[in-house]
Formats: C-alpha cells, sequence, structure tokens
C-alpha cells in the first residue's frame, strides 16, 4: 500500500478507539443498534450509511454530548462513556460539526486561540493580576495558535471575523480549532459538505497531511464517496441505526446488502 | 462642585456593579435580573460592620465582596444548570427573596431601612474611585485571559465550547461569581456614600438599570460598560430640569440609542488603539466580503 499506511502501521495496530454494543434510545426508538467497530490508532476511518443511519448520533455519544444507553466506548483502552463532554475533548478526542460551528463573532485567531486554552497553566488569580506567568504562557498560546493557522494555511486571514470567511474556509478553521487541542483522534463530521469536486480532492489530501503531521488517527463521516475510497483505510457502514458492513473498502463497496442499502434491491426493480 | 462629584461618585459605585455584570451578561451570554439582591447583601452587610461593629470602611468592602461571592456559590449550584431563560427567572426570583429578607428583618429596621451609617468623607471620598478603577483593570484582565475566552465562547456556541474542551459550567460559574463580588462591593460602597439603604433600593428597577446599562455600553465591551454606566448614571440628574418628566426622558433617550444602535454604544468593541485598529480592519473586510457577494451574484 502508500508508505503512508506503512508509516502508520509502525505505531502498531492498537485500535484507538474501540465502539462495545454501543446503544442509544430515544424513548422508543433505537438510534443506534449494539454497534460495534475499532479505529485503529493512526489509522483513517470511514463511517458511512444513508440519511438518518445514526451516524451523527455515534458521534455524539463518543464525544459525550449524548447519554449511551448501553454499550461501552474504550479510547485508548479506558471507557470514556458518560463521562462529561469537556473530558472527552481533554483527554484527546475532537471533531467538527456536520452544520459549521465557530464562534461566529470573534476572529479567526480568537478562535484557535480559545481551543488552545488546555495547554496554558496560568490560574484566575494570575489572570487577574497579570503576574508574569499569565504573560509568558499568553504568548506561548499565541505562537501556537499562530504555527497552526499557518500550517492550515489561515495565518493571513487570522484578524478576519470568522462568519466572513468562505464557507470551505469555515471548515478549514473548525478543522484547525479541533487540532489546538492536540488531539489523538479527530472526528470529521462531513468535512466535503456542499464543497465541489476540486474542493473535496483539496480536504482529502488536507486530511492525509493531517494525520502525518500531528500523528493522529481519523474518523470521518462522509457521503462523497469518492473522498471515502480516496482516504478510508476502513469503513463501517449504519442501517437503521444497526451494522450493514465492516472491513476494507473495495469490500465494503462491492458487498451486496451495501448496494442495496444505497441504491434499493435488485429484485425489486 | 459637591452635586458634580456626588454623580460621578455614584457613578463609579454603579460603575463597580455594571463590570461584574457586563462580564456575565456581555461577555458570558447569561443575563441577570437580581444582581440587585447581592448589592443588597454587601450594602447590608458593610453598614451592619461599619455602624454596629465600628470596623472601616475597608473591612466592610472586603466582607461585602466576599459574602456576596460565597451566596453566588450557592445560587450557580442550584441554577447554572438552567437554560438561558430560566436562569434569568431564577436571579429574577433571587432578588425579590433578599430584598423580602432584609425587609423582613428587625435587626436592620426591616423595611424602614438603616440610617446613619459611617459615610466616606475627605479622604474616604476617594474609595469608590480607587475600587473602580482596580474593577476595570481587574475585569481588563479577565476578559483578555483564556478564563475570559472560555466566557465568550460558551456564549457564542455552547456545545462547540463544550468541545474544545471547555467546562462550560464551570466558566458560567466563575462568571457569576465575579459578577456577584463586584456587586457585593459596589452595594458596599453605595451604604457608606449615602449613608442610608433601605430593602427597596436593591428592587428589580435597580437590577434592570444595571443591565440596561451593560446594554446600552454594548455586549462584550468593558470601554462600553465603562462609558454607559457614566452616561445613564448622570442622565436623570441632566434631565432633572423636565423634574417629573425626567424618567420618562431616560427612557426614551434609552430607547432612541437602542433603536440607532442596537449592539449598544460600543458592541463587541473596545476603545483601545488596538481595539479600533480591529474594528477598522473588520469593516473592511465586511466592504470586501459585500462586494465580491455581490460581483458573485453578478456573475451568476
Amino acid at each position: 500500500m502508500s508508505p503512508e499506511n506503512s508509516q502508520a502501521g509502525s505505531g502498531g495496530a492498537q485500535p484507538i478507539l474501540e465502539l462495545k454494543g454501543l446503544t442509544k434510545r430515544f424513548g422508543g426508538l433505537t438510534a443506534v443498534n449494539e454497534v460495534s467497530f475499532t479505529v485503529t490508532e493512526g489509522g483513517i476511518s470511514g463511517l458511512i450509511g444513508p440519511n438518518g443511519a445514526g451516524k451523527t448520533t455515534v458521534f455524539n455519544l463518543i464525544t459525550g454530548v449524548y447519554r449511551v444507553s448501553s454499550g461501552d466506548i474504550l479510547f485508548r483502552g479506558r471507557s470514556i462513556a458518560n463521562q462529561e463532554p469537556f473530558r472527552i475533548a481533554d483527554a484527546g478526542v475532537t471533531r467538527t460539526f456536520q452544520n459549521i460551528r465557530l464562534f461566529k463573532n470573534l476572529s479567526v485567531l480568537d478562535n484557535v486561540l480559545t481551543a488552545c486554552h488546555t495547554s496554558a497553566r496560568y490560574g484566575l488569580f494570575e489572570a487577574f493580576f497579570r503576574l508574569p506567568i499569565f504573560a509568558r504562557e499568553e504568548k506561548a498560546l499565541r505562537e501556537k495558535a499562530m504555527e497552526l493557522l499557518g500550517i492550515m494555511g489561515l495565518a493571513e486571514r487570522a484578524d478576519i471575523i470568522s462568519n466572513n470567511l468562505p464557507y470551505g474556509l469555515q471548515r478549514r478553521l473548525e478543522i484547525t480549532r479541533a487540532l489546538a487541542l492536540d488531539p489523538k483522534l479527530l472526528l470529521l463530521d462531513e468535512p466535503a459538505a456542499g464543497m465541489n469536486p476540486d474542493e473535496t480532492i483539496q480536504l482529502m489530501n488536507l486530511i492525509a497531511e493531517i494525520r502525518r503531521k500531528f500523528k493522529l488517527s481519523v474518523l470521518v463521516i462522509e457521503h462523497h464517496m469518492d473522498l471515502i475510497m480516496g482516504i478510508c483505510e476502513h469503513i463501517h457502514v449504519l442501517n437503521f441505526g444497526c451494522t450493514l458492513a465492516d472491513g476494507q473498502p473495495e469490500l465494503v463497496a462491492n458487498d451486496p446488502k451495501v448496494v442495496e442499502a444505497y441504491l434499493g434491491a435488485e429484485e425489486t426493480e | 462642585m459637591e452635586y458634580i462629584l456626588g454623580i460621578f461618585e455614584l457613578s463609579a459605585i454603579n460603575l463597580v456593579a455594571v463590570l461584574g455584570l457586563s462580564i456575565l451578561t456581555g461577555f458570558t451570554g447569561l443575563f441577570s435580573f437580581g444582581h440587585a439582591g447581592f448589592m443588597a447583601i454587601g450594602a447590608y452587610l458593610s453598614a451592619i460592620l461599619t455602624k454596629n461593629f465600628h470596623l472601616p470602611f475597608v473591612v466592610g468592602i472586603l466582607a461585602a465582596g466576599l459574602a456576596a461571592g460565597l451566596v453566588s456559590l450557592l445560587l450557580g449550584r442550584l441554577t447554572l444548570k438552567l437554560k438561558g431563560d430560566y436562569f434569568c427567572i431564577a436571579t429574577m426570583g433571587f432578588g425579590e427573596a433578599v430584598r423580602l429578607v432584609f425587609s423582613n428583618w428587625t435587626y436592620v429596621n426591616g423595611a424602614r431601612g438603616m440610617a446613619s451609617i459611617p459615610k466616606y468623607d475627605d479622604l474616604s471620598l476617594a474609595i469608590p474611585f480607587v475600587t473602580a478603577l482596580v474593577a476595570v483593570v481587574v475585569s481588563w484582565n479577565l476578559v483578555n485571559s483564556r478564563q475570559g475566552r472560555n466566557m465568550v465562547a460558551v456564549r457564542e456556541e455552547e456545545l462547540a465550547a463544550q468541545m474544545a474542551g471547555i467546562d462550560v459550567l464551570r466558566s458560567k460559574m466563575t462568571a457569576l461569581v465575579v459578577s456577584a463580588i463586584l456587586a457585593g462591593i459596589a452595594g458596599a460602597l453605595m451604604a457608606n456614600f449615602i449613608g442610608f439603604i433601605a430593602p427597596k433600593t436593591f428592587n428589580m428597577t435597580k437590577s434592570t438599570e444595571l443591565t440596561i446599562i451593560v446594554i446600552f455600553g454594548g455586549l462584550g465591551s468593558i470601554s462600553g460598560s465603562v462609558v454607559g454606566a457614566f452616561i445613564l448614571t448622570a442622565l436623570p440628574e441632566v434631565f432633572r430640569a423636565f423634574s417629573d418628566w425626567r424618567l420618562v426622558f431616560y427612557g426614551l433617550a434609552v430607547i432612541v440609542i437602542m433603536v440607532g444602535r442596537p449592539q449598544g454604544l460600543l458592541g463587541g468593541m473596545e476603545l483601545t488603539p488596538s481595539g479600533f485598529r480591529k474594528s477598522m480592519a473588520a469593516r473592511r473586510a465586511r466592504a470586501e466580503f459585500a462586494r465580491l457577494k455581490a460581483e458573485g451574484g453578478g456573475a451568476a
């Protein structure tokens, strides 16, 4: 396979994220039913399925937005199920949203700077009175934020209010903000939504580059099959909250059940 | 001359309370209509300590801030999990409850209020100004720290803030406690400046007045709160010539400004050289954006 894969393999094929029989019920509706899969360390995995299959619900369960009804979520071997969302983020799982959720009225720099906060060591008292440690740490934060913006090609736009960025760059900024927490696992919820084929290819390259540069694992929800087939080493397919298929892209794409879920059964034609 | 000084004193005292509310409402996005309750706690405590126990003003001020802060910690534990409007209503209930407690407490003369509280004179008249100055510096430092940015993130987009590793509840709690401490201190300053306090001094109109000043000055702007506190404290005095009509003019003036400038006088920007540069840059970016949009629309 490609050199990137072999490099990712050198970290060992241990799972960084394991879902075990994950179930979420909203009243009588089972949105996610006994879903189990793993994301390998350093890998890029895809989560696909028709609309309403429960993909975003899985993200919300992993990040602690929803409480798990039953089953478990292990991150680096430790359970993170039902923990406070900010603790999960702190532990190294960050995400982006299907409908972009930036801090709209803040500048590009401030969006990233805000997310850098966990690397600062000063407390409230030091902040109130601007003790020397405050200045030192703030300077380090700003440098880190600017460096990230530089890597992501947003440095010249640091002072622009994020709401005024073009759509594609808003998505990019959201990813940058997620990276500011030094995550080990990045969850991307339809990052290519609304993008044209050109932008989608750019995004694909960006995701691969991020994975390499920041040495992290990626789980991506996407409808653009080109993107999924192009970068994912592993795909998990959901339909009506249940696992439909799981495995390497080529195998999944030719699975009759997957084809049926996406295109309808052959017999009924 | 003394009259003018008095207006400035009152403005400085209001400013201390307004700064706290600015942090809570303007930067963290939590509306409160009960901060007069925290002022009442501070005012009565300082009045009791300086009048009945003959302690120095400074002790009254520090105790007032501490007590209001502790009470807010309890209030926050009970109410900060409530979303938006419900928190606002809870604070309203809190403010009224505090007022009624003091109305029915005979030790502090109930509804008749406490009179002949030791007053600031000569040198100690500087106390409100010094306190206001310290409050401005501390508030400014807070909103420009990582804790302050977390508060703004909570205001902007709570879910995204959580995903950015921000303990939303803790950020809200910090904002509430800081705002309560400042309100308590403002209450103490008021008690020892005027020399007389009654429960009705701290009714909901007072809470509303503080919130109006914050919104008028502009949400998310410390300098806006400073300007707002001085203008809106002085405004009723300027209109004193209209006697009974002055509060009507006050109300009209606020309406006119809010209609003309809904974001408040200095909403989201600061009166500093870099703040000015930023707002000019933002204005240019908006114009550019509009131009690109218009061109894009024309091409399509």
